[in-house]
């Protein structure tokens, strides 16, 4: 049984934030849903894992497009930037 | 007068080397039709400001003798595809404004064959959905009976075509969302094999499930698209080569095989297990044996995708976080700006699924359900490379019924997942499969179209074609 507690703990290991309306009205619906996946949980046996079809897909690490083709593109889509950099709040 | 209601993919190419008409004139005619019916509909976030201007370029290239199989196809692109220049949102608060940097792979492949880009569709956010409730820019409805959902996650894909708005157009399916909303709108949805088209420059949502998909009027019309987008790329490490998977041939006589114990589980009506049982008729009449075969660990697929799907989405949108893209909220330090931002910036069932997600993966509890699930996983394909070992194809319904009510199925999450029991198996196996318009049951006094769904083993849609031209006379 999941708790209010757990879906808000939950939520702040996956930095969203919800209110606590929201986490009442989660906790029943995500109470039911595991509940629902929660039956592979009858399932016995187990299996050698097989070895995919697709492995070890490499390419050269090679520069594929020319100096600065991407970058305004890219920081124009940065909500806050400075000159050639992308603007975050102070860490430390 | 141009009657886009007949027209298919195959067709255009003929009219438009015949000279019957340009490719403007036939822009013009979509244009019309989507501003007749779009504002009821829904389907399309956006009509592109340049559809003219792209349509005088191709008729140049015509004039000249330059002409493509796909010249001049008017399609509409789901908002989770990049196009560069473009918006593309997944149709989420969160990406409001973000412009694509580059072409996704397949628009890439699409541009070089001279395709006219109408708009970007409608969808569930971030494609989690099946009914396009989710979209934070409202449902789509369903051209058919506009009371009902179109279904999801690419309704709006599905929807444009359906209402003559496109001749085709892209969706993404993780779980069904091509082959759904094609069966709640009449028309033909492709998932293909995994990794058979390239998914670089496509939203990720579940990146062991998510594959682009063509959708389009005629059986014809899939395999063409598909023929068009499909191969390895070096941008997407999971697309397959040459002799990865082998292919199967078509035979004369094909075996088809039938899960009957699956649809015990679906929560069938009885009008709509008689029109499936129809349809396997008509494959007997058509000269298929059929044979009925048993998956046993199939029963476990939707509890299995409802872990995977989840665990791979907390991961694929960690990235948004109010830094380099789309919504920043501010809050009084970094932490307070990611939370603020995703709490804000993603809507209720994409929130719900992170959480999710975050819980199956959490130490504690990755053993009981991520692990088990990757289990159960390859025990489900193990199932299904045995039964195609007697059998060719594997038919099921799409859906267990037709498009349900707007509203009908919101406030209950878990209802709505199991609408996927039928489609969810292929994306958990990677094999490719097709829904095909299968005729329709009587609701309310309105005639609501059904799928059949055909699946084959992977790298096999050759044979997905063959049977769907067969039951749709083409």
């Amino acid at each position: 049984m999941i708790t209010k507690e757990d879906i808000k703990n939950l939520a702040d290991l996956a930095r969203i934030e919800i209110s606590e309306a929201e986490a009442e009205g989660l906790t029943s619906q995500i109470d039911s849903i595991l509940g629902y996946v929660g039956q592979i949980k009858d399932s016995t046996g187990d299996v050698e894992r097989a070895v995919p079809k697709l492995r070890n897909v490499m390419r050269d690490d090679v520069v594929t497009h020319t100096e600065e083709e991407y970058t305004e593109k890219l920081l124009n889509n940065a909500p806050s930037r400075e000159g050639k950099y992308l603007k975050v709040k102070k860490i430390l | 007068m141009i009657d886009i209601s007949k027209l298919t993919i195959q067709s255009l190419n003929k009219h438009l080397k015949d000279g019957d008409f340009s490719v403007r004139e036939l822009a013009e005619v979509y244009l019309e039709n989507i501003k007749n019916k779009n504002p009821d509909v829904n389907a399309y976030l956006e009509i592109y400001s340049d559809v003219l201007e792209q349509a005088d370029v191709i008729d140049k290239k015509i004039k000249a003798g330059d002409i493509k199989p796909l010249s001049g196809l008017p399609i509409a692109i789901k908002d989770n595809i990049l196009i560069d220049g473009r918006v593309a949102t997944s149709a989420s608060k969160i990406l409001k404004g973000y412009v694509a940097p580059y072409d996704a792979t397949v628009i890439k492949k699409l541009k070089e064959q001279d395709v006219l880009f109408l708009g970007r569709a409608n969808m569930d956010e971030f494609a989690m959905g099946g009914s396009t409730e989710n979209s934070v820019f409202g449902v789509t409805k369903n051209p058919i009976d506009l009371s009902r959902v179109a279904g999801g996650s690419s309704g709006g894909s599905v929807a444009a075509v359906s209402m003559d708005g496109a001749l085709a157009s892209l969706g993404s399916d993780t779980g069904g969302s091509v082959r759904q909303p094609s069966s709640f709108c009449g028309v033909v949805g492709l998932k293909p094999t995994y990794g058979g088209v390239s998914r670089y420059g496509l939203m990720a949502m579940g990146s062991s499930l998510d594959v682009i998909g063509p959708i389009t009027k005629t059986v014809t019309d899939s395999e063409i698209l598909f023929n068009a987008i499909k191969g390895q790329d070096p941008m997407d490490s999971t697309t397959y080569g040459e002799g990865i998977y082998s292919q199967r041939e078509v035979k004369s006589k094909m075996v088809v095989g039938v899960p009957y114990h699956v649809l015990e589980n679906g929560g069938l009506s009885d009008k709509v297990r008689k029109n499936f049982d129809e349809s396997i008729e008509k494959l007997r009449s058509l000269g298929y044996e059929i044979k009925e075969i048993k998956l046993p660990n199939i029963e476990y697929s939707l509890a299995v995708y409802y872990i995977l799907m989840p665990a791979e989405v907390s991961s694929n949108l960690a990235r948004f976080d109010g830094v380099r893209f789309g919504l920043h909220v501010d809050g009084d330090n970094l932490l307070q700006d990611y939370l603020k931002t995703k709490g804000q910036g993603f809507g209720q069932e994409v929130r719900r699924r992170i959480l999710i997600g975050t819980y199956v993966l959490s130490a504690g509890y990755a053993d009981a359900y991520y692990n088990k699930a990757l289990v159960l996983r390859q025990k489900i394909s193990e199932d299904f490379e045995k039964a195609f070992s007697e059998v060719d194809i594997i038919v099921t319904p799409t859906t267990p019924g037709p498009a349900f009510k707007i509203g009908e199925k919101i406030n209950d999450p878990l209802s709505l997942y199991l609408e996927d029991v039928f489609t969810v198996p292929a994306n958990i196996v990677g094999i490719p499969a097709i829904s095909v318009p299968s005729g329709s049951v009587e609701e309310e006094g309105v005639s609501l179209p059904l799928g059949l769904q055909i699946m084959a083993p992977h790298n096999s849609e050759k044979i997905l074609f063959e049977v769907g031209k067969k039951l749709l006379n083409e």
